[in-house]
């Protein structure tokens, strides 16, 4: 056993304890060094990333741009409304949350539907809405109830609100929520940031067209936030400015008759102003309500509104291609005498009909017209006439000639997804048909084209073009809906399409020649019933496109199933001298032109000439034939 | 009854009662305890009155211990340590199971956290086998010493309790390297440790082995493991040289910082009051190391020596490891920074421990040799 020395002993605890206290001091001095790295060398980048932390910017959505009619009449508008909005990746058992709101809030098996169809289309950390446009009443409630419902809120929107319902749907279109596509457009307009709080985005009509007017310049929020993300405090603050206002060529009280004229037919109804190509109505019917898709549509209203036979989603006016029966004869006349083939008083025998290889092509009046000039072939609406000319212009002299009046191509109307329609000729159907036998174009073709029927379909909007060219003698506009937008900041106009398209060279005595025929198609022809006592002159054109064709039989459109009935057509102008207004319209399966369509054209034109306004829909008029009225 | 009979009586009580204090010990846990209220008053002011409780029941714990003699300690060594260890077998049999771990002991009165008991009864154990081993410690003592601390450490590792298990071994070792441990046998210790680290690794449980990955790099898992320590040296860093001031932090007040008011409060203090506070802290606990070992020096006897030494250095433990934690040079371990962080068990043991430091300063060497 060694010897014990306590002094020894002790000595060596005390220079244990200075090598303990040593490293203390080291250990103490290592963790300065780290506090100085962190406070001082690296003091910046920490305070940036606390910064970062505790500051976010919560973007403020602008008010949408409003639309109004050429008069001032609001069509959409926004109104402040509360929502109820679940986070559905914070709402744990989403069946549960639902059921137990229901308990509070009324919640109706549409709200359901919808809310499970923003869902697929949505992202699990999005707030959706289950229900929108709650009562104080209803807010109340959940606030008392809230503590049960984590990832449940009540937020305050704007939304979009369509005043006239399904009034004009086709020309304002809707806005609904932002989807993958509507993401690649605003980033392809570098436009992300401005977007960042924005929930709808434009669909169709112009709320798509002008999206980018309309929507506005966001604002922010610079706010104070905790670890869970909520706002704590306001930092700073700029305010949005509102979407640009768009003030339309339309006039809201013309396109509201215009519909009503319609009753509950089929159709599409387009108005132009001849001198500068604005729009003053555009119907297409049935429509739908636009309100539907604001907060999101539930799927079975989609189907019921996408299924249905009546087809209210199409706008017909832009994407209904028709052939343009008898309306074509006005525009054929005037191919004839530009490309001179005709003079006005030359006259032509019509026996009944055109014999032409082998193949009889029957007018409409059993034994013919007798002796027939230009002004009569318009007024009666002679087929034998245009038969023969037909065959005599050929179809790439046609084709041609009324591709200059915009006929088979976009007239570009600020409404995206217009349809060309077709405007036959050699190199259409070579282009359109796949076997040699089918490519070939034979002269046969070309003699229905004559009268508007065979492979020729346009839009409503194409004729309503061309017809307010020849009103504007030969000056052509591209039809537009928006007559200026205003600049919310600046109050600036920015006016759209103030310049014409195009100016065909055609002669004044020409469109004279037309014009009169036309005045007397109202005055003593096929649209002589529905203009009788008209205090205005206005120039017209029936018209009835084959929807089905029997051959050799005898039309009889009362025994006929209604959707095998014709279309009914009819173009004009008014007044004929100086025209104001231009029109065409079609009347899916209405029958004769002079039956359906003329008496609408007779309502528009009454109220937007005179200021009358009708009391009921357009009758139509079962008397009225195609052809000569005697 | 006299008028002038009370305040003489007032004041021989209150010397009586403070007495067995040393004054200078208890001046700077004074100013750390007001720093902590100070700290708490911002990170958690809810919890500021339970807190001034739990310091007034360690305050009481303290006094009591500074006039128990270090012989009567000593006494207590093995009923203490075995009791400790009965319980920490209780509770890996019986024990509750809150957050992953086995910890406590539910007494049906009362829950208890036995490994936190351990704390000092090691060092106590310690200390009284060297002292019983009066003559120069051999190998075959050291050997001894070493199966007696690692039992405890072992279960406590086990529950798991990595932190309170540190804890516990570096008061264990302390006493073994006061007691003349050859740093032959220290150096080759820390030789072989690094040379086991791998095998270490392969025992250490899931979370451990996430904790050390995400101190190597947190930036890897910034809304997972990574959170906690992101979110600490952020608001130490940002906190610059003089801080944000008292309750400013933006980190703290806006709760990016988590468990702010237990393990973290570091970070809310030095987000709050920077460098210089840090510097403040730093120098207040070398003043209360400082003055720990000073007492162990004049300690009477061999086991006061080491008791003092032991107690002062888990102090130290305490400290670096929580303040190295927190500015993210150390894997987060549960250890709270003593005398600051909430929580009335760790207070209570810390008092102790300055109780003990007091009570064996009250019976030194009274002759300077």
């Amino acid at each position: 056993m060694e010897f014990k020395n306590p002094q020894e002993e002790l000595e060596r605890f005390r220079s244990r304890l200075a090598f303990a206290g040593g490293f203390v001091l080291f250990c103490f001095a290592l963790l300065f060094i780290r506090f100085v790295w962190l406070q001082i060398v690296q003091h910046d980048y920490y305070q940036t990333r606390a910064e970062d932390n505790r500051i976010s910017l919560v973007p403020i959505v602008p008010n949408r741009g409003l639309i109004v009619d050429r008069k001032g009449e609001v069509l959409a508008r926004n109104y402040s409304a509360y929502t109820l909005e679940i986070t559905p990746s914070r709402a744990g058992n989403l069946e549960k949350t639902i059921d137990g709101l229901g308990e509070i809030i009324e919640i109706e098996a549409k709200d359901r539907r919808r809310f499970k169809k923003l869902m697929d289309e949505s992202k699990s950390f999005e707030t959706l809405p289950i229900r929108t446009r709650l009562t104080d009443e209803e807010v109340a409630r959940f606030i008392a109830h809230r503590y049960r419902f984590p990832g449940v809120e009540i937020k305050a929107r704007l939304f979009r609100q369509y005043p006239g319902g399904a009034f004009a749907s086709h020309i304002l279109g809707y806005i609904g929520r932002i989807t993958d596509a509507d993401l690649e457009k605003i980033e392809a307009r570098e436009q992300d940031a401005n977007y960042r709080g924005t929930e709808h985005f434009g669909k169709t009509g112009l709320e798509q067209r002008y999206e980018f007017d309309l929507h506005g310049i966001s604002g922010h929020e610079q706010v104070e936030v905790d670890a869970g993300g909520r706002a704590v405090r306001t930092l700073s603050r700029s305010a949005p400015v509102a979407g640009n206002q768009l003030t339309l060529t339309v006039d809201a009280e013309l396109q509201r008759i215009a519909e009503l004229a319609f009753g509950d037919r089929r159709g599409a109804l387009v108005a132009i102003e001849p001198a500068t190509g604005g729009i003053l109505a555009m119907v297409s019917v049935p429509n739908y309500d636009p309100n539907l898709f604001v907060d999101g549509i539930d799927t079975q209203s989609w189907r019921e509104l996408n299924e249905s036979a009546q087809k209210p989603m199409v706008n017909r006016a832009l994407n209904g291609a028709y052939p343009p029966g008898s309306t074509f004869k006005p525009f054929m006349a005037l191919a004839a005498l530009t490309l001179g083939k005709r003079r006005p008083e030359q006259a032509i025998a019509d026996p009944g009909g055109f014999n032409f290889g082998g193949h009889f092509f029957r007018d409409d009046k059993k034994g013919g017209h007798g002796m027939v000039d230009m002004y009569k072939s318009i007024v009666v609406s002679c087929d034998t006439y245009y038969y023969v000319l037909a065959n005599e212009m050929g179809i790439d002299n046609i084709a041609s000639f009324m591709g200059q009046l915009g006929l088979g191509s976009r007239t570009g109307i600020d409404i995206e997804g217009e349809s060309k329609g077709v405007l036959p000729s050699q190199q259409w159907k070579r282009e359109r048909f796949k076997k040699p036998e089918q490519q070939k174009w034979y002269a046969g073709e070309t003699i229905s084209i004559g009268i508007g029927q065979g492979y020729n379909a346009y839009t409503p909007i194409q004729l309503a073009q061309a017809t307010a060219t020849i009103a504007n003698k030969g000056v052509m506009f591209r039809p537009h809906l928006v007559k200026y937008v205003t600049d919310t900041r600046s109050g600036e106009k920015r006016m759209i399409e103030p310049e014409p398209m195009r100016r065909l060279d055609l002669k004044p005595e020409h469109l004279e020649v037309i014009k009169n025929a036309m005045v007397g198609v109202n005055k003593e022809g096929t649209g002589a019933r529905a203009f009788a006592g008209a205090e205005y002159v206005s120039a017209g054109k029936t018209g009835t496109a084959q929807v089905f064709s029997y051959k050799g039989a005898e039309h009889k459109t009362e025994t006929m199933q209604a959707h095998l009935r014709d279309h009914a057509l009819f173009i004009a102008f008014a007044p004929a001298d100086e025209p104001k207004i231009a029109l065409a319209i079609l009347v899916e399966n209405g029958g004769f032109g002079a039956q359906a369509a003329a008496p609408i054209a007779r309502l528009v034109l009454d109220y937007y000439l005179l200021g009358k306004k009708p009391k009921a829909p357009a009758r139509a008029d079962e008397d009225a034939v195609e052809g000569d009225p005697e | 009854m006299n008028p002038g009979f009370g305040l003489p009586t007032l004041r021989g009580w209150w010397q009586k009662l403070v007495a067995p204090l040393d004054g200078p010990l208890m001046a700077i846990t004074g100013l750390l305890v007001l720093l902590a209220f100070g700290v708490m008053a911002s990170a958690s002011p809810e919890r500021l009155n339970a807190q001034l409780i739990n310091v007034a029941v360690a305050l009481v714990i303290m006094r009591v211990l500074a006039q128990v003699p270090p012989q009567r300690l000593m006494h207590l060594a093995v009923p203490i340590y075995l009791l400790g260890i009965l319980l920490l077998v209780g509770v890996a049999l019986f024990g509750d199971i809150s957050k992953g771990a086995r910890r406590w002991l539910n007494l049906g009165f009362m829950r208890i956290q036995p490994s936190e008991l351990m704390k000092i009864a090691m060092p106590l154990l310690l200390a009284w086998f060297f002292q019983k081993r009066e003559a120069m410690p051999r190998m075959t003592d050291y050997a001894i010493a070493a199966v007696m601390l690692l039992v405890p450490v072992g279960l406590i590792a086990r529950q798991p309790d990595l932190g309170t298990a540190i804890l516990v071994l570096a008061a264990g070792f302390y006493v073994i390297f006061f007691a003349g441990l050859s740093w032959k046998i220290i150096i080759g210790m820390v030789v072989a440790g690094v040379a086991a680290a791998p095998l270490a690794w392969n025992l250490l449980h899931d979370y451990q082995r996430h904790r050390i990955l995400t101190l190597l790099d947190p930036e890897k898992d910034p809304l997972g493991k990574g959170f906690h320590i992101i979110q600490s040296t952020i608001a130490i860093g940002s906190g610059g040289i003089f801080g944000k001031g008292w309750r400013s932090g933006t980190q703290a007040q806006l709760e990016f910082i988590p468990e702010r008011h237990t393990d973290f409060i570091f970070a809310v203090y030095s987000e709050e009051f920077g460098l210089f506070g840090n510097l403040i802290l730093l120098v207040l606990y070398a003043l209360l190391i400082g003055r720990g070992l000073l007492i162990a020096a004049n300690a009477a006897t061999l086991f006061s020596r080491l008791l003092a030494g032991a107690v002062t250095m888990i102090f130290f433990t305490y400290a670096f490891v929580n303040m190295g934690m927190v500015s993210g040079i150390l894997p987060v371990v549960g250890v709270p920074l003593p005398l600051v962080s909430y929580g009335g068990t760790a207070l209570v043991t810390l008092f102790l421990g300055i109780g003990i430091l007091m009570s064996i300063h009250g019976n030194r060497m009274l002759v300077q040799k």
